[in-house]
């Protein structure tokens, strides 16, 4: 009982950090300038629907490579000796250490026109080649900033399964195809969904990754919202409004991917 | 370059002095020691400075990045510090990066600062919003220096809200070496050669954009005619398929690492860059440009008003004025500093275009109304976000088309598992 206790910082600061400025957003979304209430900021996110369907699908592709690239990292990773696992886990972690605009900064200098890739593939004999300012730059960017977070929760629901199971199921004569279908995927299940939950949540509302690597011209919905706060038409109603309507298509795809979860837990 | 060689020369000047004074004796030295600082700031009137001595006031001063002479080349001055050992009042200086990022501060109305240096047209939004407040030119007798022609000039027409502090043009900086176009005939049209596809730059700033695709089409920088906006937006989704990217400061790199050949800058930037990668070349193009003023004004919610004009006083001292725009590179509106500066440098007609080149061809920003500000930024957000042709048709369907799938697999996977229960 006396446990409760315990949870009252937290919960001060859920309200006044959390639960506060959530109904301020609400509050400014549904409000015009002059204190009424008003539909019409959340009638004007429409017309950026554009840019919502790219952040959307933008942040998809990311989330569908890091699952790709993750997924056996983090098998074999979980499969390892357990003093290499310690080493192995701080190499995946080892760009994390790095300041997250830095490691986006450097990826500027790695693409440009006259940048290190471009100028091998020049010594290689190709032309150089449009890298930097196209979408594939700013999934890249994605990738490579979030798949750390695809990595970690994989690996931990991985490195829990045990490894009698994989003998049972090769001792009963179980290809290995069916062991990954049967075994691997179902049990990692938990790990799937909240990997995709922390690459998705932050590469879709991103603005510093699109506006490094995507040269200003793959606006996003993050830049949107920048716009609106620190741009030339300063338009916090406008702003809030588009954050509320991207937290709602947040809450919806993370409730269908939810519906994946065999636990059928809340991992938001 | 000018801004080399000064440090060298107040280098030499300091290690001869050094030099004299080992020779003396010890109490010589510290006499010595003492003119020296004195001698490095004459101010015109010390006991105006001297008021708040000793109050424990302290000020806070908002300024962009890199606008001010901090002391961090040898031989400069540190214009804040100075300050503080003049006056005894304290300063908190901090930076921004755009006038709408200060203008989001104000009007938040989160931090109270004393000392703002806005640019012409957010100062005329500011006045028309009520968030800077008159200044009491008595206590700034130094405005004397600043030129007539920066004195009322539209964003403030009777100038009582602001103190000019710097101004500069806006031109094209581009690589000699590869754009075979002589000086001469370099105008905004560069901008949209299609010869140099994939290598120009833009503003990301849609005033900044927008001023430039009027002045290919001929508008005022200050239109607010909806169809002159429109042309103008149109002018721009042209530009749009040959840009490489629209950027605001990393200009500074991209230019300087050669990964682009034009871009768009301010003059006193451009110098900067000019002097990292010398085969770029600035010019002001020939049929006109935007004539930027920033100027000094004290917020409507400035704790310490006096305090405030104290320092905009001192930053017009003419000492002070000179050591800020040797180490900014822009153009001062102050006589006394001006004149202060090498003959190169006054005749250079990147930092200071002769008069009627600024009469004539150049404009300054005014504010434009609410409607014009909205349409502007719609536009601006419209050309941007517009993809190019092959991709926008697919991308929504797929995406639906995706939703539908993901909708249908989830439908099926709980019937599944519902039927399963029974059991």
């Amino acid at each position: 009982m006396k446990l409760k206790y315990f949870s009252a910082p937290y919960l001060v600061w859920m309200i006044v950090f959390i639960l506060v400025p959530l109904l301020m957003i609400a509050y400014f979304a549904f409000t015009s300038d002059n204190g009424g209430f008003t539909m019409k900021y959340i009638s004007d996110v429409g017309q950026y629907a554009n840019i919502f369907v790219r952040s959307i699908w933008l942040a998809l592709i990311a989330t569908a490579i890091c699952l790709v690239i993750a997924y056996p990292i983090a098998f074999i990773l979980s499969r390892m000796d357990k003093h290499k696992q310690g080493t192995m886990l701080m190499i995946v972690m080892l760009p994390m250490w790095m300041n997250f605009l830095l490691r986006t900064y450097a990826w500027m200098t790695l693409l440009g026109n006259n940048g290190v890739i471009n100028h091998i593939l020049g010594m290689v004999g190709f032309g150089p080649v449009k890298l930097i300012n196209t979408s594939g730059a700013v999934v890249l960017g994605m990738v490579y900033n979030y798949l750390p977070f695809m990595i970690l929760p994989l690996y931990s629901v991985m490195e829990k399964i045990d490894k009698s199971l994989f003998e049972a199921a090769s001792d009963l004569g179980c290809s290995s195809v069916s062991t990954l279908f049967r075994i691997v995927i179902p049990l990692s299940m938990p790990g799937i969904t909240s990997g995709i939950t922390m690459v998705f949540v932050p590469a879709i509302s991103t603005f510093i990754i699109s506006r490094m690597l995507g040269g200003g011209s793959n606006l996003l919905i993050g830049d949107l919202i920048e716009m609106q706060f620190l741009g030339n038409a300063y338009n916090p109603h406008l702003g809030a409004a588009i954050s509320l309507v991207l937290m709602v298509i947040i809450l919806v795809i993370m409730t269908v991917m939810n519906q994946f979860d065999p636990d059928e837990q809340v991992l938001m | 370059m000018k801004n080399k060689i000064l440090p060298l020369i107040m280098a030499s000047l300091t290690a001869i002095s050094l030099f004299t004074s080992c020779g003396s004796s010890k109490t010589e030295n510290i006499e010595e020691d003492e003119e020296v600082s004195v001698q490095t700031l004459t101010v015109s009137n010390p006991e105006y400075y001297t008021k708040f001595k000793g109050k424990g006031i302290s000020i806070n001063v908002y300024n962009w990045g890199e606008y001010i002479s901090t002391g961090a080349d040898e031989g400069t001055l540190d214009v804040n510090s100075e300050f503080e050992k003049l006056t005894g009042i304290k300063v908190n200086y901090t930076n921004y990066a755009t006038n709408e990022e200060l203008y989001a501060k104000l009007k938040g109305g989160g931090a109270a600062y004393d000392v703002i240096i806005p640019s012409d047209y957010m100062i005329s939004k500011m006045i028309k919003e009520n968030l800077v407040q008159p200044l009491d030119m008595d206590n700034i007798p130094n405005f004397k220096y600043i030129m007539d022609n920066f004195r009322n000039q539209a964003y403030d027409p009777s100038n009582e809200y602001s103190v000019p502090y710097t101004w500069g043009t806006v031109g094209i900086i581009y690589d000699e070496t590869m754009v075979d176009i002589p000086e001469e005939d370099i105008d905004w049209d560069l901008l949209w050669n299609e010869d140099y596809a994939d290598q120009i730059l833009m503003f990301d700033n849609p005033r900044d954009a927008f001023a430039i695709a009027e002045l290919m089409q001929g508008y005022s920088l200050n239109t607010e005619n909806p169809d002159e906006l429109e042309d103008a937006a149109r002018k721009l989704r042209q530009q749009k398929k040959i840009v490489q990217g629209y950027v605001m400061d990393e200009i500074f790199d991209k230019m300087g690492a050669g990964d682009a050949l034009i871009a768009p800058y301010y003059a006193g930037d451009a110098l900067t860059i000019l002097d990292e990668n010398e085969d770029l070349n600035f010019v002001v193009p020939k049929s006109g440009t935007n004539l930027f003023i920033d100027a000094m004004c004290i917020p409507s919610s400035a704790r310490q008003k006096e305090a405030a004009e104290m320092y905009i006083n001192f930053m017009c001292e003419p000492d002070i004025a000179f050591a800020n725009i040797d180490y900014i590179c822009y153009s001062t509106p102050h006589q006394a500093a001006f004149d202060m500066l090498d003959e190169d440098v006054r005749e250079s007609h990147v930092s200071y275009p002769d008069s009627q080149f600024i009469a004539d061809k150049t404009t300054v920003f005014v504010n434009l109304s609410d409607e014009a500000n909205l349409q502007m930024q719609n536009l601006w957000t419209e050309m941007k976000s517009a993809e190019d042709e092959t991709t926008n048709k697919w991308l929504v369907p797929i995406f639906l088309i995706f939703c539908i799938l993901l909708m249908i697999f989830v439908l099926i996977r709980r019937h599944i598992k519902a039927k399963k229960d029974i059991f």
